[in-house]
């Protein structure tokens, strides 16, 4: 299975070659130059790779939560280069891949996943490391105040990873207590991640038309009706 | 060449296909404009939001439409500014990656350029060079137009835009938003002798527009009467007078600075009835030539994208592969064609 993997839900921007379970990555620390960056990455990605475009298999998207922007450049591109070539989406959690780094890299059994989501809250999901390795939502994803962060699906001990442990470290370890082992520090989202989790929901068909690639934003309230 | 259009600018989604001897051979719009009207204005984050969920339905019905096959498609344009940030963002991001992945050239279209050339593609199109009026809800100017990308700005607005006082008008009419078209309705009603309002900067030479006063005199106007319906279309046919009137007198007189003979009026402004006789009126008198765009073309659409993007593209421009949007773009530093 061959896919390419888009994630630009934070300031990092991040694409990924996956070939059956092999992944080449650029990952960029670089706030609002997604727009410029991530078509000349993936370009690179393919011609160190040697690989035609049209064996591609399917898209992976991170399709948030994160910037509302940056979501909507990650699904706009995932949309049009799924179309041009009629291939499928698969769509993945920004807060799902940053767990599926920090399980990799530290072996945790929980993490807990926390992006800043500005105005004073954070996009905060519990996982669970499943029997092959791969994080498994526990309850829902949120947008919430940090003061509100909920650890207690948590049976056991997990790393913090993302930027909102980077604003709010105090405060989350603090309602973490005794669950928190560890936390990564300077992690962003990878695209390595979204495309090993993108292959595993594009074989199982969870993989949607290019339409229906669209983002998840969590917060929905963006707008205030002006009274009567 | 057959060329791909896309237009994300602000409230409404427009996507056309353009061909070089063909001519249009497909175009949809989907406006946004019940979302927004809760709003009382245009939410950017709802704009951007819609158009992702509705541009590429919206390019699988053009392309059915057109009856094309997609790999006859030779290249893609798409609106990159001036505009909402957000909203331009989601058509480049899907336009430069159709184009990327079909491996063909993409060129990011400025979207008054567009405007300013839809009325080519009517069957008689004005030759170059002629004066440009480009009034819409976002946008108030008087440009020379000497060729494809050769701007010369004659004046704009200070302030608000034409369309966007008809729109603050109507709000404190009550008459809702986007309330410009019910305005003109109401006009209709009104008596013409009742109230003179003022026409803002005709007094003073200069080509530049400044329209936030009218409003306000209208505010003043209708809070010293008691507010019946004839009140309102009485102060509806005087609001928009005074603006066809300074419609008119600018134009009048950036066709004399430019010596020039021809006159093409584009924008969503440019579709109200009152504007474009004033603007007929003024031309017959003077013995220059009017052109309007079809009423669909007045507004946002994709269709003006295509075709000026597919001059450009003819021409040999195209981008790199970077998503391009800019919320603000100097007509003038466009190249030329």
């Amino acid at each position: 299975m061959i896919l390419l993997a888009i994630e630009t839900a934070t300031e990092a921007c991040s694409a990924a070659l996956y070939q059956d379970g092999a992944v080449l990555e650029r990952h960029e620390v670089a706030p609002r130059e997604h727009n410029r960056l991530i078509l000349p990455m993936l370009e690179s990605l393919l011609a160190e790779a040697g690989m035609a475009l049209g064996r591609v298999d399917a898209i992976a998207v991170g399709r948030g939560p994160g910037s509302f922007t940056g979501v909507r450049i990650a699904a706009g591109v995932a949309q049009g280069i799924a179309f041009a070539l009629d291939l499928p989406v698969a769509p993945v959690s920004t807060l799902a891949a940053l767990a599926d780094e920090a399980i990799a890299e530290t072996g945790c059994e929980y993490a807990f996943p926390c992006i800043d989501a500005r105005m004073g809250e954070v996009y905060f999901a519990v996982y669970r490391r499943d029997a092959e390795g791969y994080p498994e939502l526990l309850g829902q994803e949120r947008v919430l105040a940090p003061g509100r962060v909920d650890f207690s699906s948590a049976a056991g001990t997990g790393a913090g990873t993302g930027s909102g442990w980077a604003t709010y470290r105090a405060c989350l370890s603090g309602l973490a207590g005794g669950r928190l082992d560890s936390v990564l520090s300077g992690r962003f989202p990878r695209a390595a991640a979204v495309a090993r989790l993108g292959a595993r929901i594009h074989a199982r068909g969870g993989s949607v038309p290019p339409e229906q690639a669209l983002p998840v934003y969590l917060r929905d309230d963006v707008a205030k009706k002006p009274k009567p | 060449m057959l060329v791909l259009g896309i237009e994300t600018s602000c409230d409404e989604t427009g996507v056309a296909l353009y061909d070089s001897s063909k001519g249009l051979l497909a175009h949809r719009l989907y406006s946004q404009v019940d979302e927004h009207a809760m709003y009382g204005g245009v939410v950017p984050e709802i704009a951007s939001r819609d158009h992702l969920r509705k541009l590429l339905p919206l390019v699988r019905e053009v392309l059915a439409a057109g009856g094309v096959r997609r790999t006859a498609i030779g290249g893609i344009a798409y609106t990159a500014g001036p505009g909402l940030i957000g909203a331009l963002l989601v058509g480049a991001a899907v336009a430069r990656s159709l184009a990327w992945a079909w491996s063909v050239p993409a060129i990011a279209v400025h979207h008054m350029e567009g405007h300013l050339l839809a009325p080519l593609l009517e069957p008689e199109p004005p030759e170059f060079p002629f004066v440009a009026l480009l009034v819409s809800g976002g946008h108030t100017l008087l440009v020379e137009v000497r060729g494809i990308g050769v701007y010369q700005v004659l004046g704009e607005s200070l302030d608000d835009a034409a369309g966007e006082a008809f729109d603050k008008t109507a709000k404190l009419l009550g008459l809702g938003y986007p309330g410009g078209p019910a305005l003109a309705r109401l006009a209709e009603k009104g008596r013409a002798e009742r109230f003179h309002f003022p026409r803002p900067m005709t007094d003073r030479p200069g080509l530049d527009f400044s329209f936030s006063g009218l409003k306000t005199h209208a505010l003043n106007v209708l809070a010293a009467l008691p507010g019946t319906p004839q009140d309102k279309a009485d102060i509806a046919c005087a609001f928009q007078a005074a603006i066809v009137d300074t419609l008119v007198l600018k134009c009048r007189r950036a066709m004399r600075e430019t010596g020039l003979g021809r006159l093409v009026v584009a924008g969503g402004v440019s579709a109200n009835q009152a504007v474009r006789k004033g603007l007929q009126a003024m031309a017959e008198s003077e013995r220059y030539r009017v052109y309007f765009p079809r009423p669909e073309f007045c507004t946002d659409n994709g269709a003006m994208i295509a075709f000026a993007g597919c001059w450009r593209l003819r021409a040999g421009q195209f981008e790199p592969s970077a998503i391009e949007a800019r919320a603000r773009w100097a007509m003038e530093t466009l190249t030329a064609v």
